[in-house]
């Protein structure tokens, strides 16, 4: 089976369309993070207080809203995790704290307001840790342990605590449940001591404000490092002009990657940045087989223009690239379907990522070596010898 | 079938042994389970593959160590050997201040100093103070500063002792693997990590007990308000600090603040190892906590209370005033810290104690907790897609590229059994975005097939003969893999360098990875259609 036999396109003649289908994209997302969403960071960047809550019934995220509006969180933001009738929420609160100290404040003040009609002198099973289970049941010690009392109940509430998390999903919503895993007797202890509630915490992240600022200093390091190690390796092994293009290619796909994130409003966290940075070298992966080709080309026909051999050489990998593309596409859309919502961002940037990168390679990286000699030859200066170095066989 | 070739098979079958042993290790049975039991569990010679804290669940914590607490000790210090030497030199000063003690805690001035006392104050400090450097400043001032090498040491002193004070309070816990070590390019951070415990108030509550004790003599109070206290006391070598709730008698609910020195008498450090323990007042019988001090700690105690008889001792813990008590005689080695106390809160202070004290205080920068069910999800997940993604791939290139496809297979499934062997052997941490690390390897290493195939059929077209057109498609197609590869390390190596826990298991894989494809794509793949090659005769089409 053969998809492109004999391509012909002439790529560098529809260049001022690629011009305009690039500004269109880059110009949008640079007015969306300028005058709309701004950039849209997660947690990790931007610091604050963010905790996944599980309901044992499809909550009212209004009633939830008003719920922290009563606590003085008027600006959390409140979103249904996994599509419509789920029964988690994910509330989010902008940094808040100015002190260390009261760095889970925020996190307290939300399992407090979401508690209705407890009892005052209960504590609530499904936010409590096993640590404190075991701490309640050695105070109570139901079963009359004498011998390692400690370590024994530490056992108990361990079980306990797996099978409210890994078999209930987080939320018990009735003692019975408990009655065939323990002994009986612990179970009336507990049911002294504890309620149930109809929601249980199962993943709280809190980042302070230097962390968010520390991290965003390395993330645009990291950015700028791979960006420069991107130019000084191509410089080396073919020429300056080719690391420029390159590095002016992977500018333009991070632009549009991130301008879509600000578009649609969807948080950049660090797996986000880590997929930015996968996409410049697959973006670049994409460029170097086409500088590769022309590389090769402009040895063999050294006596036709730059602009055919480009053209011919982008031809000649057309079939590479769209291929590879496709099968790279077909990863990691696996991912943004299957990948669960911890990857949803990650898999996102790589799916934008991975269409642009492709894209960019044929209509950006190339025609800039070709303006480049087109401008290096209206100044009259000699033409540049593009081959030379590397070995190309 | 050539000897070589003969010889390359053989690599290949042992590597792929080797990793699969890398994986597994030896499984106690062939089941799922006991093949998933022995993919996390070391054996001889691999350490297994870790869950990350976002697959197991857990508590991460970063906590900044405020190692100008460290600084200021030693600068104290510092001082106060200072006017000890000038007072027995004889020289005379106006006053000994530390300029900006949050900023540039290492800088002491001397102001005032005698022209004519010169030569003794450069004595005298060389003799008492080796790490620091004396400087002349305008209107006879002098500046000491601690020298930039001692500082370093000092803080990162600092550090590594509360990294091995936070770890014996930790192993309390009984948390299994936990992680405790320096976290971020020197900003002076530790990162902690516990995987399976969901309650990061219980251990902080037992990280912070980690108590930095000291003893400082009482200035005046108590006030009842913080300002009242501060209008009181404006000197900088006084501090104001609150007391803690146990020291006030029952039903008094206003506040209290004590003016102490900024020095300390004695601290955590002056005493003996295992010097305290939990006791009874002789009198009442109330619960106390005494501590014994080392000789020269002693000494110094001794010096200090004979000369300060009738004055106020305050016990600060954690910068709150523990107790205030009058200084009736000379006390020499041992210090009884009295009320407030419930047999087990006297205990837990004293072992407190003797797990060593935080040389420096510490805040907490970032929390984390993962419940169990979130990380199981995020595995099946990863999984899944994983397994979507790769049969794509593999049903794709056998359509595409018939028995080429073949290849190209067989070496994606090996590329697969190097990563994760070597992950297996160094024990690496696999996370969600390590598992899509996993999963983009697929899609990239598919990429050097991509190439090579292409190359050969365009070669082919160009009517080379199939042995000839292999030959030259590896060949062409070797450098362009060489140079992708090459800038993709560069940007995932980036990656392992500035990022921190799953982001850096991301970059692993990826890493490896692409060292696995180079193996398996390149050479692999050669070996497989030179042995296709030999079996046909000359001629015959290649099936590609």
């Amino acid at each position: 089976m053969e998809f492109f036999k004999s391509a012909n396109i002439d790529f560098l003649g529809k260049k001022w369309y690629f011009i305009a289908f690039s500004l269109i994209f880059s110009v949008a997302g640079v007015l969306s993070m300028v005058f709309w969403h701004g950039i849209p960071l997660d947690i990790d960047f931007r610091g604050g207080t963010q905790v996944s809550v599980k309901f044992s019934h499809a909550p009212d995220v209004n009633a939830v809203h008003q719920t922290m509006d009563r606590i003085g969180y008027h600006n959390a933001r409140i979103r249904t995790l996994g599509g419509a009738g789920s029964n988690d929420l994910l509330i989010d609160l902008p940094q808040q704290e100015s002190s260390a100290q009261a760095l889970d404040q925020g996190k307290q003040q939300i399992i407090n307001a979401l508690r209705t009609n407890a009892p005052a002198d209960k504590q609530d099973i499904n936010n409590s840790s096993s640590l404190a289970l075991s701490a309640y049941l050695l105070q109570t010690d139901p079963l009359h342990l004498s011998t390692d009392a400690q370590k024994q109940y530490a056992a108990i509430a361990q079980k306990i605590a797996d099978y409210r998390d890994k078999t209930k999903g987080g939320v018990l919503s009735s003692f019975g449940d408990l009655k065939g895993l323990v002994d009986p007797t612990v179970v009336t202890a507990l049911q002294q001591g504890f309620y149930l509630s109809d929601f249980g915490v199962y993943n709280v992240a809190i980042v302070g404000p230097q962390v968010g600022a520390q991290l965003r200093k390395q993330a645009m390091l990291a950015t700028a490092y791979s960006l420069a190690g991107m130019l000084v390796y191509l410089a080396f092994r073919f020429e300056l002009i080719y690391g420029v293009a390159a590095v002016i290619t992977v500018f333009h796909d991070t632009l549009i990657t991130v301008g879509a994130f600000s578009l649609t409003d969807k948080p950049i966290s660090l797996t986000v940045i880590a997929a930015i940075l996968t996409l410049i070298g697959y973006s670049n992966n994409d460029t170097i087989v086409v500088f590769d080709r022309i590389r090769e080309n402009l040895k063999l026909m050294r006596r036709e223009k730059l602009a055919d051999i480009v053209n011919r050489s982008i031809n000649q990998t057309l079939s590479r690239t769209i291929l590879t593309a496709g099968l790279t596409f077909l990863t990691v859309l696996a991912l943004f379907l299957f990948g669960g919502e911890v990857l949803h961002g990650f898999s996102l940037a790589l799916v934008i990522g991975i269409l642009i990168g492709t894209y960019s390679s044929i209509a950006i990286a190339a025609p800039i070596l070709v303006a480049y000699q087109d401008w290096r030859q209206n100044r009259s200066k000699p033409v540049v010898a593009l081959a030379g170095k590397g070995k190309g066989r | 079938m050539n000897k070589n070739l003969g010889w390359k098979l053989i690599i290949i079958v042992a590597a792929v042994l080797l990793f699969v042993y890398g994986i597994f290790g030896v499984p106690a049975g062939l089941s799922g389970d006991a093949l998933a039991n022995a993919l996390v569990s070391p054996s001889a010679m691999r350490h297994g593959i870790n869950l990350g804290l976002d697959l197991k669940g857990g508590t991460h914590l970063i906590l900044q160590v405020q190692v100008n607490d460290a600084v200021n000790f030693e600068t104290d210090n510092a001082m106060e050997s200072l006017k000890a030497a000038f007072k027995s030199a004889k020289i005379t000063y106006s006053e000994i201040t530390k300029p900006d003690p949050n900023n540039h805690a290492e800088q002491i001035v001397i102001k005032g100093v005698a022209p004519e006392s010169r030569s003794q104050l450069q004595e005298s400090v060389q003799a008492k103070l080796a790490d620091y450097d004396l400087s002349p400043g305008t209107e006879n001032s002098w500046t000491v500063t601690l020298r930039p090498q001692a500082l370093n040491a000092l803080r990162d002193g600092a550090v590594d002792q509360a990294i091995e004070t936070i770890r014996s309070r930790i192993d309390e816990l009984g948390v299994n693997e936990p992680i405790i070590e320096r976290h971020g390019l020197g900003q002076y951070q530790i990162l902690v990590q516990l995987p399976g415990v969901d309650d990061p108030a219980r251990v902080k509550e037992i990280m912070q007990s980690t108590a930095m004790l000291e003893i400082k003599l009482v200035l005046g109070g108590p006030y009842s308000s913080e300002q009242e206290a501060r209008s009181a006391h404006q000197s900088d070598d006084s501090l104001i600090l609150p007391s803690s709730a146990v020291s006030r008698s029952s039903g008094d609910t206003g506040e209290e603040w004590y003016a102490v020195t900024r020095t300390s008498v004695v601290t955590g450090r002056d005493m003996r190892q295992q010097g305290a323990s939990a006791s009874r007042d002789e009198e009442n019988g109330t619960p106390d906590v005494i501590f014994n001090l080392t000789n020269e700690g002693g000494r110094k105690f001794a010096e200090f209370t004979g000369a300060h008889i009738g004055d106020k001792l305050a016990v600060v813990l954690n910068k709150k005033l523990r107790e205030a008590a009058t200084i009736q005689s000379q006390i020499h080695d041992q210090v009884r810290i009295t009320g407030g106390f419930t047999e087990q809160s006297a205990k837990d202070l004293a072992f407190v104690l003797n797990a060593g004290a935080l040389p420096a205080g510490i805040t907490y920068l970032e929390e984390r907790t993962v419940g169990p069910s979130l990380g199981a999800d995020s595995i099946r997940a990863g999984v899944r897609a994983a397994i979507f993604g790769m049969a794509a791939v593999l049903v794709f290139m056998l359509i595409y590229y018939r028995a080429a496809g073949v290849n190209a297979d067989v070496a994606l499934i090996l590329n697969l059994i190097i990563l994760l062997g070597v992950l297996g052997f160094i024990g690496a941490t696999l996370t969600l975005p390590g598992i899509a690390g996993v999963i983009l390897t697929v899609g990239m290493g598919v990429d050097s097939n991509v190439l090579i195939f292409e190359r050969i059929r365009e070669e082919l077209r160009n009517g080379k003969t199939p042995p000839s057109a292999v030959e030259q498609g590896f060949g062409h197609a070797w450098i362009t893999i060489v140079d992708t590869h090459v800038t993709t390390i560069v940007s995932a190596a980036i990656l392992l360098i500035f990022g921190t826990g799953p982001v850096k298991g991301f970059a692993t894989t990826l890493i490896i990875g692409l060292f696995a494809n180079l193996f398996t794509a390149v050479f692999v793949s050669r070996v497989i259609f030179d042995w296709v090659l030999s079996r046909k005769a000359v001629g015959e089409a290649l099936s590609i």
